[in-house]
């Protein structure tokens, strides 16, 4: 027997929306970035959710690129915030309001 | 008959210009040989033009087109079934314009060696002359007006560089901006002119023009004969454009030798005559102000040149009347008589105004005739060969000048304009006095020179070129003398036969224009030459004090020209640079910037660099996104 795809689509809404909420409403550059995690992850189980639905391979495959993109993301904005706060000593994004006209 | 195919005509002009070319790019490490191979380059054009000439005297064709010949040198612009190729036309007229460039110039160049030696643009200036007789042989030579135009811009630029050559000098580089832009005025009728044949004719070649000028309407060849004479006022200095040519004296004397014998202002007149069928088509009202404007001008000048005292401005002003000699003859259809004034004056203005150089350079530059006298006998060969010119320019036989000038009058006595021939032979009277008057000023009388000048004959390179115009201007009348050698045959093909009255009344005309050259020179000599003419002078001057004093104040007319045309023109240009162009244009411009920046000054309000902020906005979007998505709503 299988669960009813609804559940699966309520999680993920759910999870998108606390990552969405987390990420406005935080100061910290590694918290935000988890919860873009979240909301990446939340949309992985979406695809896969719809991917079972319609036995179609599709979404699965979908999943692997949003994982490798999160991976690389995850390398690149990791080293930034890490040298922002050995430079400047914070990772409060607020403080890091330069970059503009 | 073997066809006359002159092939060697694109050298004449190529020679100059690769001189030019050569001169002006490598001027400094050419110093040494620098007059040597501009003379060369202009001699040599000459021994071609010469046996072009003899290539078509060989031609015997009577009549007909057999001595004209187009040389294609390349194509140039094909559009359709319009083009303009650099062609040469070969022809009579053309062949004697070139005899009279190149030789003249000739002389005026090896006459430069010795006058310019020590001037340290030395070899710019043969460079400059170079080209200015390129230009003026590819004017006399081109098949088409717009070629036609390219030496006629040419000439202009030249005269533009050589007259303002010592730029140093305030009055140089003025009277050169003035002769470029009086000529731009000239230019700009003659530039519309072509336009107006161009559009008519539908193609810009000499023979196609004059062929067509037989089907144009009155209106229409009145109008293009009017625009092209405009253009020739310009060039040619006539009223009301001469303005700028007793200014353009500020030049070195071989330069101002080279404009008025020639090159530059015998251009107007051949191209009156290479386009005489435009003219002829306009029913006599072209030709009736070509005269008319022709003969006031050489009464007018000569009046002027009656009151100066500089040498070279009462040559330039001689030569501006006598341009209007030779206008004259070309309004009453003597063509070819306009051409052989044209060619002698070429050798006796030539002479003279190189005989003023040489007093120049022998008096330290002096130019007032007042701080000199009795120069005969310190510089024997100068005053020697200006007596020939002298004699020849006031019409006494048998010089050269007597001939051309004598036709003239003929020629318009003959079509039955005797108020122009009255014009004329009181003008030529006016010639005579003074020239006598410079003539016995200068050469005659007690030696006298200005402080510390040590008076010397020129050098050989100088006087070596006035002894062969001196032969010319003496002899040059028999190239027109009836039964002899006729000029006039020889130019009949190009443009028709000048008309001459036959019978008695030629040996009338003739004895009336010799006996008023030699009144000119009998009143002059009361005036200057014997015992107490300096009381004679004074008493004259006194009674007829307000036309003397306008004559010495050029009658007022840079002045009005001042007053009436250059300080309105002054007025509308500072108004377009500081109202139109300060105002309008840069307000345009500077009210785009600033509305440019007052939206970045608006919209900069978003990036406020919180990352937050941004991430808000996004959701902001997606939101609106999704609902539209989902909600239907067609964008």
């Amino acid at each position: 027997m299988s669960i009813d795809p609804s559940y699966y689509l309520a999680l993920a809404g759910l999870m998108f929306a606390i990552g969405v909420v987390g990420t406005l409403t935080r100061r910290n550059a590694i918290v935000i970035f988890m919860f873009i995690e979240l909301m990446l992850n939340a949309v992985n189980l979406i695809f896969v959710t719809f991917a079972r639905m319609w036995g179609n391979v599709d979404g699965q495959v979908l999943v692997f690129f949003v994982l490798v993109v999160a991976a690389a993301e995850a390398v690149v904005g990791l080293a930034i915030i890490l040298v922002i706060a050995r430079r400047r000593e914070t990772s409060n994004v607020d403080d890091i309001s330069m970059l503009k006209w | 008959m073997k066809a006359f195919d002159p092939v060697l005509a694109p050298y004449i002009v190529a020679l100059p210009l690769i001189g030019a070319l050569g001169l002006l790019l490598l001027g400094r490490r050419l110093r040494a040989v620098a007059g040597l191979v501009a003379s060369a380059t202009v001699g040599v054009g000459f021994v071609l033009g010469v046996i072009v000439l003899v290539q078509m005297l060989g031609v015997t064709e009577k009549g007909g087109h057999g001595r004209e010949a187009v040389v294609r040198v390349w194509e140039w612009i094909s559009a359709g079934s319009f083009s303009v190729n650099v062609d040469l036309l070969v022809d009579p007229l053309s062949m004697v314009m070139v005899l009279v460039v190149t030789g003249v110039g000739t002389l005026i160049h090896v006459y430069s060696i010795g006058y310019m030696h020590d001037d340290p643009r030395y070899s710019r200036f043969f460079g400059y002359m170079n080209l200015f007789v390129a230009s003026m042989l590819l004017l006399v030579l081109a098949d088409n007006l717009l070629l036609l135009y390219v030496g006629w811009e040419g000439v202009g630029l030249c005269s533009y560089l050589l007259i303002g050559f010592w730029f140093e000098r305030r009055a140089a580089a003025g009277a050169a901006k003035k002769a470029f832009i009086v000529n731009r005025v000239g230019d700009f009728s003659f530039l519309i002119g072509i336009f107006v044949l161009s559009v008519t004719v539908s193609s810009l070649t000499v023979s196609s023009i004059n062929e067509a000028a037989g089907g144009m309407t009155a209106g229409i060849a009145t109008t293009a004969a009017l625009l092209l004479f405009g253009g020739a006022t310009g060039k040619s200095a006539q009223i009301p454009l001469y303005v700028w040519l007793p200014d353009a004296m500020e030049g070195p004397t071989p330069v101002s030798a080279l404009i008025h014998a020639a090159t530059m202002v015998t251009a107007g007149v051949y191209m009156v005559a290479r386009f005489s069928p435009v003219f002829e088509a306009s029913g006599g009202l072209a030709l009736g102000v070509v005269a008319w404007i022709g003969a006031l001008t050489a009464l007018w000048a000569a009046l002027m040149a009656a009151a100066e005292y500089d040498i070279k401005r009462v040559l330039a002003y001689s030569t501006i009347s006598q341009l209007g000699y030779m206008f004259l003859a070309l309004g009453v259809r003597a063509y070819s008589i306009a051409i052989f004034h044209l060619v002698t004056h070429a050798f006796f203005k030539a002479l003279m105004f190189l005989g003023a150089g040489s007093i120049m350079h022998s008096l330290d530059g002096e130019v007032d005739m007042r701080n000199m006298s009795g120069l005969r006998k310190v510089m024997p060969i100068t005053a020697f060969t200006f007596m020939t010119g002298w004699l020849a320019i006031s019409g006494i036989i048998p010089f050269s000048g007597f001939f051309s000038k004598d036709a003239i009058l003929a020629s318009a006595w003959h079509q039955g304009r005797y108020a122009l021939w009255a014009i004329g032979a009181g003008t030529a009277l006016l010639t005579a006095f003074y020239m006598s008057r410079l003539y016995f000023r200068i050469f005659e009388g007690d030696l006298k020179v200005p402080e510390g000048v040590h008076v010397h004959e020129s050098p050989p390179s100088m006087v070596g070129a006035l002894i062969p115009l001196g032969v010319l201007s003496v002899v040059g009348g028999v190239i027109n003398l009836p039964g002899l050698l006729t000029l006039d045959h020889f130019l009949e093909p190009v443009v028709g036969e000048s008309e001459v009255p036959s019978g008695f009344t030629p040996w009338i005309l003739g004895a009336i224009a010799l006996l008023a050259g030699i009144a000119g020179i009998a009143f002059a000599r009361t005036l200057y030459l014997l015992p107490g003419g300096a009381t004679r002078r004074a008493a004259l001057c006194e009674r007829f004090k307000t036309p003397v004093d306008a004559a010495r104040n050029k009658f007022w007319v840079d002045e009005i020209y001042g007053r009436g045309i250059v300080l309105p023109g002054k007025a509308f240009a500072s108004f377009c640079a500081n109202v139109i162009d300060a105002r309008l244009v840069d307000g345009a411009v500077n009210g785009g910037g600033r509305v440019v920046a007052g939206a970045g000054w608006l919209f900069r309000r978003a990036q406020s660099g919180y990352v937050r902020s941004y991430a808000l906005t996004f959701l902001f979007g997606v939101v609106v996104i999704f609902s539209l998505l989902v909600f239907r709503v067609a964008l």
